[in-house]
């Protein structure tokens, strides 16, 4: 076993967050902003496309950059990335992480205290929009422990460490994977764009010792359902791309790979 | 079966839609209290607030573009539209830079350049602002009292014209005059100089934001000796009701009622 | 909470106090205002942050003071005060107060140069100031010290610091920061009217038509007279003018109903340019009766340096220094010097000017007014204006419109003019020129020395006129105008403090700046800064700097907070501060005001008048008495056979002799006038300090403020500066001298209303200065008579010439330096800095520019660019449009902020007759930071 994915997520999630303080502190112009929308060596607009939606949502025009910055994130990850942002790059994932991890530590299992549905996620986008429509307000930005995690890393810390901590707690004693798995509606957005990426974790049967320490670590387990019965891709849409279980695997049964697209059917 | 699903399925239809006006309700209500905070400053040339809460993207890159400091995004647990920019001039005022760094590098046009913009020269002007308005508190700002201070006026970057001194014999002493500091709405910015400087321990002088301060009077009052105040009247529309005062909806409804002024 | 009735009738009537004031109290607070006050102890003193001598109450509990306001009574500012007099206790009370001596040490705790400071009792700190004190003196003699005095001194300290050093070391080596502050002026007044300080008072304000100010910012300087001013002009607008000269725009500017922008030094032809227009476009202006009997014409050298150092190649100049240098020898004359001293024979074929006469630049002689109308001649409007307009965007037919104006209102029959000036005149190189010219100007129209009328140099500083000019902290002054090198002038003070004949040094000592140079040099090797902080505010700072910290030399500062003459020096004292102490200051109407101590010093802070005669106990008159050899080679005569003969030992102290003799003792500690007042040097006080002999502290015993009063007043008694005795001062809100049968003067030389002009018969004017009023005859050149004639009672009207400053822009440095003050700061920011209400008020100093210069350089406002002269470099903040506002071609960078320590770029030329520096005038260039 080896921790790579693990070590190059963090790395990722780092990097990212240590440029945009940077750039807030010492004035460094190579990643200026935050995942709101952010400057690209002050010149590439990049945004999120969900704050977008919020916004038109509210019936205010904005401008061709801020299109052009969603733009430039939608394609990606629909694309290449898939759900990638919540496990590369999102630092809420550090928490949640944590969370499942102490979980596993502390034994604490099952016995769900509160039944979520996992659709849960997609349906908050629609009430996100609504929210916005009514009150004229990008809602989610206003609640998001994501914005509001990021934003005191970089700007400077108030009250948000509070958010911060109901979500591991929510995690470790409430629902497994709580927040990410059934409530976040930024990460069901990335869901919905990121279905037909290229980027995918591949399984093969027959490297596979049915040792399921893959579905131990995944955040997202079910994604794993083809483990132990056929080799395919794994290409249901909740799949962050993490590499944990890629990483714990030690029959080589998992690796990263590039699906094709013209034949996507048929290796489904 | 067949029934019992489909029961089943308006059920938890009408629980769902029911859990999501819920939810919505508590979360509107939340968001109008989010954004009830009418006393902010907002960097140079923001849009209407109501506009600018909608637009603004909460990234930030406004606050790293200000050289001095003076911006802030709004923290949790400040009691601040979560997340967007503000200053505090008592803290750091707003310099107005010349080049108006803040403005251009916003994303979503929450801050619009075309609000700091001389339409005539093409160039960016900051004395074009609109942050906010300085009030003079008279009762605590010692000019009133007599003393000399007049700091906010000397602090003022727009000096002379966004405060001016007004004159006024000290009939106490007989022999000395009161400089009275007076902002000019016109062209004050509310970049806070005035209040960061003031040296009283609340300032005197206070920067707050245009709407909670301004009034504004409609057409009904003209200067008639002003032939440029006609401009208000430009698109006026005729007034066919008068609302507000004591008058009935018709003569015949104040003449059938036969009660006179109560006398008890 | 119950209140009496009578203690709401008591809240009444100081709520209704309170209401004629404009201060509303609510109801709640009005009521409890009266208890919180019973405890207090209200006191009058005086404000020192500025020379305008405004009265403050000061209230004290339990040895602490608790408020300050404004004082209703006193006539200057009637219970008002700028917002600096409000802060005059509370800087008292920073916590980086120095409350201990500190000295350089060694790890083990041996005196040495480059250590670092450590506390130390103040009987080491007296024993090394004392060791070195009498190496430097015994290896250079008495001219191998120097003292920093101040404008800031209090009158005692000032004239015990005098006597010490005049008297005790035998030393002309004192000289005070007022040097910067008001030497042209007084020089200015010396050689016009033979005495010092201004014929008017404040009343003019109130009573004048036209308030002129040249080089003097008084809407910030001077914000309580200016509250004045503006008041005079609300109170008939359109008859009252006010005029605003100056190089730069500034806030004066705002009631101005005129503004002149003129080129730096170029005052001196505008002067020139009104006498003119008097002489000979208005002759029937002339008030001829005044002239002929009160006048005479006069005029002097032109060709007498800058004021800078003779040896214009000096060691230490840096290769960068030495074309502005020399012009100290000689400097070729510009096309606008060739019209106007075209007189002495200069033109364009002969325009190197050799600078003979720096050694008499005092020097003047009695002209004819014929001659004097030829020197006017060039200044006609086209060449003053083309010579003086400041502003290269003005059009210069509308410049002189306004210069005209300007002219026929000082000419205006019935028109009263009063002329202010600070520092814009005085800080000059030719600064007692421009002070001469505006007498030149008010005589001649015969509006001078009356209500309402003169022209009126206001100070500084708030002891400048009291302690620095009364008491004579200059050196080559002695009290009550007297000069040291006068032999009857010694004598007398010799007769008056009761030392042996010939004990006094005849030579001048060296002016303050000369102190710095004398230390550079190492003539100096021992200085003493007192109430003031030269190492920020001489010009040309980067040598001083390294003078003090790099050459072998002995530097002690007492002050109350750590500056930058602190920190380049070996031994710092810890000093009361204002109200820590008894006092009296003088202020610029020549109104004299005391106060008494209201609390204990903080921590082991004493009062420098304490220093200073602790330290005169460290001297045996054998040491200082006898035979003494000075650097020029004069022998002083050892005095201490005479001083045997009239009963002194030479083992009696300095101390004993000067300020614990007979006549002090009798001045009793027990004294009504002491109150409850502490006297930390009469009594001790709670905190029992140990001393510089190792002993608690446990006072004189004698009332040595009241003793040193009454001593120094003697001087003046008689002699045209009588000040009242020492218990009136106590009961009155100051006086203006000479204070005569109780009665103070408020307009003096006019018969009418000064005792001495009466006494002197002289018709209805009389100026009876003595000083300088035998003088020899001659052309505008030179003096041809050298037969001295005498012109008793009378005041001259002298001639002086435009010329420009030492160092112009040129290519490489093309932009002129101002310096200057802000409202908000007091000088060199030690304690208004610290005051928070103030700091955050103006936090920096800020380079003021033009717009345009700003976009020539590519810097915005707000940016940091580097002001460098041939001399250093600073780094400041740009303002465009902030109060200040410099034509094209000027910046304006204040002083008060030693982080811009602006005194490194300045030029350290002086007038060569008042020696003072000239801070507004020197090249430089500015580059983006």
């Amino acid at each position: 076993m080896t921790n790579k994915y693990l070590y190059l997520r963090r790395f990722s999630q780092f990097i990212i967050l240590f440029l945009y303080f940077g750039a807030n502190v010492w004035g460094w112009n190579i990643l200026m902003g935050n995942l709101s929308s952010s400057k690209l060596f002050e010149t590439i607009p990049l945004a999120d496309p969900f704050a977008l939606l919020q916004i038109l949502a509210t019936g205010t025009l904005v401008s061709i950059d801020l299109i052009i910055g969603a733009l430039i994130i939608v394609l990606f990850y629909a694309i290449f990335g898939g759900r990638a942002f919540c496990s590369w790059v999102c630092p809420v994932n550090l928490v949640t992480d944590l969370a499942n991890w102490s979980r596993r530590k502390l034994n604490i299992t099952g016995d769900r205290k509160l039944f979520l549905s996992r659709n849960l996620r997609f349906y908050l986008i629609g009430l996100t929009l609504i929210v916005s429509a009514i009150s004229g307000l990008t809602a989610f930005e206003y609640i998001s422990p994501i914005s509001i995690f990021t934003r005191e890393i970089i700007f400077g810390i108030g009250m948000g460490w509070g958010v911060v901590l109901s979500i591991f707690l929510f995690d470790l004693f409430v629902v497994k994977n709580g927040w990410c798995g059934h409530i976040c509606p930024l990460g069901a957005f990335y869901s919905l764009i990121g279905k037909f990426s290229i980027f995918k974790v591949k399984y093969d049967l027959n490297k596979c010792t049915n040792c399921m320490q893959c579905k131990v670590v995944c955040p997202e387990k079910d994604v794993l359902n083809m483990v132990g019965k056929n080799s395919s891709f794994v290409s249901d849409k909740e799949c962050t791309l993490c590499g944990r279980c890629i990483d714990v695997c030690n029959d080589k049964a998992l690796e990263f790979h590039i699906n094709n697209i013209i034949n996507y059917g048929e290796k489904k | 079966m067949k029934e019992l699903n489909r029961r089943e399925f308006l059920l938890n239809s009408a629980k769902a839609i029911g859990l999501a006006t819920m939810g919505g309700l508590v979360w509107s209500g939340y968001l109008n209290e989010a954004k009830a905070s009418p006393f902010i400053l907002r960097p140079p040339a923001a849009v209407p607030e109501n506009i600018f809460l909608s637009k603004c993207i909460k990234c930030g890159i406004c606050v790293e573009a200000c050289p001095f400091d003076s911006l802030k995004l709004a923290k949790t647990g400040d009691g601040l539209p979560i997340g967007t920019p503000y200053f505090i001039p008592r803290e750091i005022p707003c310099y107005m830079c010349e080049d108006i760094p803040c403005v251009p590098p916003c994303p979503t046009g929450a801050l619009d350049l075309n609000l700091v913009s001389n339409k005539e020269t093409n160039k960016l002007d900051i004395n074009k602002a609109q942050m906010g308005i300085a009030i003079v508190d008279n009762k605590s700002c010692v000019a009133y009292w007599g003393i000399q201070c007049d700091v906010c006026y000397r602090a003022c970057p727009i000096l002379d014209q966004a405060i001016k001194l007004v004159y006024q014999r000290n009939e106490r002493t007989g022999k000395h005059a009161f400089l009275l500091p007076e902002v000019d709405s016109d062209i004050c910015t509310g970049c806070g100089l005035c209040e960061k400087a003031c040296i009283t321990k609340t300032p005197a002088i206070r920067v707050l934001p245009r709407d909670s301060v301004l009034g504004s009077v409609d057409s009904s009052y003209i200067k008639g000796w002003d032939q440029n105040d006609e401009v208000r009247l430009k698109d006026v529309k005729v007034q066919k009701e008068l609302d507000g005062g004591i008058g009935d909806k018709s003569a015949g409804d104040y003449l059938k009622n036969m009660e006179f002024s109560d006398d008890e | 909470m119950s209140i009496s009735r009578r203690d709401f009738l008591k809240s009444a009537a100081a709520a209704s106090v309170a209401s004629t004031v404009g201060i509303s109290l609510p109801a709640k607070l009005q009521a409890e205002s009266q208890n919180a006050e019973a405890n207090w102890k209200w006191d009058k003193a005086v404000c020192r942050f500025c020379g305008t001598g405004c009265g403050i109450m000061v209230a004290t509990k339990d040895d602490s003071i608790v408020a300050v306001k404004g004082d209703p009574a006193a006539p200057v500012n009637r219970g008002l005060n700028c917002i600096k007099g409000y802060f005059n206790a509370k800087i008292m009370y920073g916590a980086d107060r120095l409350k201990t001596p500190l000295l350089r040490v060694d790890e083990n705790g041996n005196f040495k140069k480059d250590g670092n400071f450590k506390p130390v009792s103040w009987q080491r700190a007296f024993d090394e100031m004392e060791k070195h004190f009498k190496s430097a003196y015994n290896e250079l003699g008495p001219t191998g010290v120097g003292i920093f005095s101040s404008g800031q001194h209090t009158i005692h300290e000032g004239y015990a610091m005098l006597k010490l050093a005049k008297a005790g070391w035998r030393t002309n080596n004192i000289d005070p920061n007022a040097r910067h502050c008001m030497a042209s002026a007084v020089a200015g007044f010396m050689q016009t009217f033979g005495i010092d300080e201004p014929s008017g008072c404040y009343d003019d304000i109130e009573l004048t038509d036209t308030i002129v100010t040249w080089g003097a910012n008084m809407a910030e300087m001077h914000p309580i007279l200016w509250s004045r001013v503006t008041d005079r002009k609300l109170t008939n607008p359109d008859r009252v003018k006010v005029i605003n000269l100056s190089t730069y725009t500034n806030r004066t500017s705002d009631l101005a109903d005129i503004e002149i922008i003129f080129r730096p030094s170029t005052d001196l032809a505008i002067w020139n340019y009104i006498a003119r227009e008097i002489v000979y476009n208005s002759p029937q202006s002339i008030d001829w009766d005044f002239v002929n009997k009160n006048i005479v014409f006069t005029t002097g050298f032109a060709d007498i340096g800058y004021g800078m150092r003779e040896e214009v190649n000096h060691a230490k100049y840096k290769p960068s220094e030495l074309d502005t240098a020399k012009k100290q020898k000689e400097k070729e004359l510009t096309d606008f010097e060739l019209v106007s001293l075209k007189y002495l024979g200069y033109d364009q074929k002969n325009k190197i000017m050799e600078m003979k006469n720096s050694g008499k630049a005092g020097a003047h002689w009695i002209i004819g007014f014929e001659d004097f109308k030829k020197g006017l001649q060039p200044y006609d409007l086209d060449y003053t204006a083309r010579v003086s307009k400041g502003d290269p965007n003005e059009d210069l037919e509308s410049y002189k419109k306004k210069l005209k104006a300007m002219a026929d209102l000082y000419i205006e029959k019935n028109r009263k003019v009063v002329s202010f000036w600070t520092m814009g005149f005085n800080q000059h190189t030719r600064g007692t020129w421009v002070n001469e010219q505006s007498y030149m100007v008010h005589f001649l129209l015969g509006k001078q020395a009356k209500p309402g009328e003169g022209a009126f140099s206001l100070t500084g500083q708030p002891s400048a006129c009291g302690t620095a000019r009364e008491v004579g902290t200059f050196s080559h002054r002695l009290p009550a105008d007297m000069v040291v090198a006068n032999p009857k002038h010694r004598e007398h003070t010799e007769h008056i403090w009761e030392i042996p004949a010939t004990t006094l040094n005849p030579k001048d000592g060296s002016h303050i700046v000369q102190i710095m140079r004398d230390l550079e040099d190492s003539k100096i090797k021992w200085a003493w800064v007192q109430v003031c902080n030269p190492w920020q505010d001489t010009a040309n700072a980067n040598h001083w700097i390294k003078t003090a910290r790099e050459m072998n030399n002995f530097i002690i500062t007492s002050d109350g907070y750590p500056g930058i003459s602190a920190k380049v020096s070996d031994l710092i004292l810890p000093s009361a501060m204002i109200y820590e102490k008894w006092g009296a200051y003088g202020n610029a109407e020549r109104r004299t005001q005391h106060w008494k101590q209201q609390v204990t010093p903080v921590g082991d802070a004493m009062p420098d008048l304490w220093q200073y005669l602790e330290f005169a106990k460290r001297f045996k008159l054998s040491e200082v008495w006898g035979e003494k050899k000075l650097a020029d080679g004069t022998i002083l005569p050892s005095v201490l056979e005479e001083a045997k003969k009239m009963g002194y030992k030479p083992e009696d102290s300095l101390f004993d002799v000067l300020f614990a003799n007979k006549e002090a003792k009798s001045f009793k500690a027990e004294d009504p006038i002491m109150g409850w007042n502490p006297n930390t040097e009469v009594n001790g006080d709670k905190r029992n300090v140990i001393g510089s002999d190792g002993q608690p502290w446990k006072g004189y015993g004698f009332f040595v403020h009241k003793y040193l009063w009454e001593d120094y007043r003697k001087f003046g008694l008689g002699h045209g500066h009588d000040l009242a005795d020492f218990d009136t001062y106590h009961k009155v809100r100051g006086l203006k001298w000479p204070v005569v049968d109780g009665k103070e003067t408020q307009w003096r030389f006019n018969a009418k209303y000064d005792p001495y002009a009466r006494k002197a018969n002289n018709g209805d004017f009389a100026f009876y200065g003595d000083a300088m009023k035998k003088l020899a005859t001659g052309d505008l050149t030179k003096p041809t008579n050298p037969e001295e004639v005498s012109i008793k009672n009378k005041a001259k009207i002298f001639f002086r010439p435009f010329m420009e400053a030492p160092e112009l822009p040129t290519a490489d440095y093309p932009f002129w330096l101002a310096t200057g003050r802000v409202l908000e700061h007091w000088h060199s920011g030690t304690m208004t800095m610290r005051v928070p209400e103030l700091y955050r008020a103006v936090p920096e100093a800020l380079c003021y520019m033009h717009p345009q210069d700003a976009e020539k350089l590519g810097v915005k406002r707000r940016e940091f660019v580097w002001v460098e002269s041939r001399r250093g470099k600073v780094k400041a903040r740009v303002e465009l449009n902030g109060r200040n506002r410099p034509p094209v071609g000027l910046v304006y960078v204040p002083w008060f902020d030693e982080r811009v320590y602006i005194n490194k770029v300045t030029l350290d030329a002086t007038c060569p007759i008042s020696k003072q520096t000239d801070y507004k005038k020197c090249a430089v260039k500015i580059s983006k930071a």
